[in-house]
């Protein structure tokens, strides 16, 4: 049976890695080459690479993309700046399993339902960032968390699912970076109405945490700072836990 | 040299990266006559089985295959859309496959009680390793990357080289002589994938 995959979500800036705290102040953690060959050896679930500088003006990174792709010996999921399906084409090419999108689907949701067409919804995922206001509320934002578009997450993502989508990456932002545990509530809320994988991100700290997510529904986890940061001072060093220890804690989807 | 079939529906750049880095020779293939010039053939493939069906005739290569595979006996190693599409037909579609095993797809149908999400995303292991070339050096403890939403029915059981469970039994892989199949993707899981595609480099 399956285990839950774990999957390290990973930030790109001008080439180099970094992680964010709830969006905002990156810290510089390396160099994403460097690190694809890491994961390489831990022998990782997969991986998502998001490009959070890249803006569909540019569109994406390709030959940094393909660098990575060529040592991806895993499956690798990449989001930032994709803005037409010859975008999607090309990451295709490189060697991208998964596109993921985020803006894009709230702008033009017709690349959503393309790219499912061209490659089959299990390689297209939206990305959803999601902030809750003083009141509780959730909303989805675009563009990197700085516009509201004032939508309900589960009616967004029920949407996305029925123009396309094959997965939904699922973003806290208010938990972004803090590795004080998942927006459980919202992983419960979205995972519950949809049918396709949710994959709970934003706020991963301990293993325990991953297991409290797929206890609410999620069908994968990922995680920054989890993979990236040692120790109480946020030393920089990658990490994947041994497949052992996965194993023990999450067990298979059955379980 | 393996013939990687370049049929404008694949992930292509998956497989050639992974067999750069075992440094196995290959070459896209898109044509009847390249089809003559390699003596292995991978059908790689995502996305939809008609269209898939669709792109290996608009390039002539589905006669063309048949030839090479059933009269010349050039093993081939179908993967995931590409092992499904070696078989006749799919729920997916209308279309007729490439015929070479007995065999239909069907689709998953999500599970809520078990939280049986469709596709089937993610890692899961062989239910038992039999002997077989491609799988040498394969044990219990190897793991693969699956993601589809149908999957394959062989019409006769000795078609069925290794099954999967993920709420039902269903076939991993096929094999009839030298007509092999994964509905795995090789190229993106890790030394075990690796493995099986140097079996089949190897044969």
């Amino acid at each position: 049976m399956l285990r839950v995959r774990v999957i390290p979500c990973l930030l790109l800036r001008n080439g180099g890695l970094v992680k964010t705290v709830k969006f905002g102040a990156a810290t510089y953690v390396g160099d994403p080459i460097n690190a694809v060959r890491i994961f390489n050896e831990k022998e990782v679930d997969e991986l998502v690479f998001l490009d959070i500088g890249a803006s569909p003006e540019r569109g994406p990174n390709f030959s940094l993309l393909a660098d990575i792709a060529s040592e991806a010996f895993m499956p690798f999921a990449y989001g930032g700046g994709i803005a037409s399906i010859d975008h999607v084409k090309r990451l295709f090419g490189l060697g991208v399993e998964k596109v993921v999108m985020n803006t894009a689907a709230w702008s033009n949701a017709s690349l959503i339902s393309q790219a499912a067409a061209l490659a089959g919804s299990s390689s297209v995922v939206v990305s959803i960032d999601v902030r809750v206001n003083w009141r509780g509320k959730y909303t989805v934002h675009v563009q990197g968390g700085k516009t509201d578009t004032m939508r309900d997450p589960v009616e967004y993502a029920l949407n996305m699912q029925q123009i396309g989508a094959g997965e939904i990456l699922l973003n806290a932002i208010h938990k972004d970076g803090t590795m004080e545990g998942y927006d459980l509530e919202l992983v419960r809320r979205v995972a519950a109405a949809v049918t396709i994988p949710v994959v709970a991100v934003g706020g991963a700290g301990r293993l325990a945490h991953f297991r409290d997510a797929v206890a609410n529904g999620a069908s994968a986890v990922a995680a920054g700072s989890f993979f990236v940061f040692h120790g109480k001072h946020k030393a920089v060093l990658i990490t994947y836990p041994s497949y052992a220890e996965l194993e023990q804690v999450l067990g298979s989807s059955e379980d | 040299m393996i013939g990687l079939i370049d049929y404008g529906v694949a992930n292509l750049g998956s497989m050639r990266n992974m067999l750069r880095r075992m440094g196995v020779e290959n070459d896209l293939v898109g044509t009847p006559e390249a089809l003559l010039k390699v003596d292995k053939l991978i059908l790689p493939g995502i996305g939809a089985y008609d269209y898939g069906v669709e792109q290996l005739a608009d390039r002539g290569l589905i006669d063309a295959l048949k030839r090479r595979v059933v009269e010349d006996r050039v093993p081939i190693l179908g993967v995931c859309l590409g092992m499904q599409l070696l078989g006749l037909q799919s729920a997916e579609g209308v279309r007729q496959g490439l015929g070479l095993i007995d065999a239909r797809c069907e689709r998953f149908q999500p599970d809520s009680a078990a939280r049986l999400r469709v596709p089937h995303m993610g890692w899961n292991h062989l239910e038992s390793v039999p002997q077989s070339p491609i799988l040498n050096g394969i044990d219990a403890s190897a793991r693969f990357y699956f993601v589809h939403s149908y999957h394959v029915v062989c019409s006769n059981p000795g078609d069925v080289l290794a099954t999967v469970n993920y709420g039902i039994r269903f076939t991993a892989m096929i094999q009839r002589g030298h007509i092999y199949g994964a509905q795995f993707h090789p190229e993106k899981s890790h030394r075990f994938g690796m493995r099986i595609l140097q079996n089949f480099a190897g044969l």
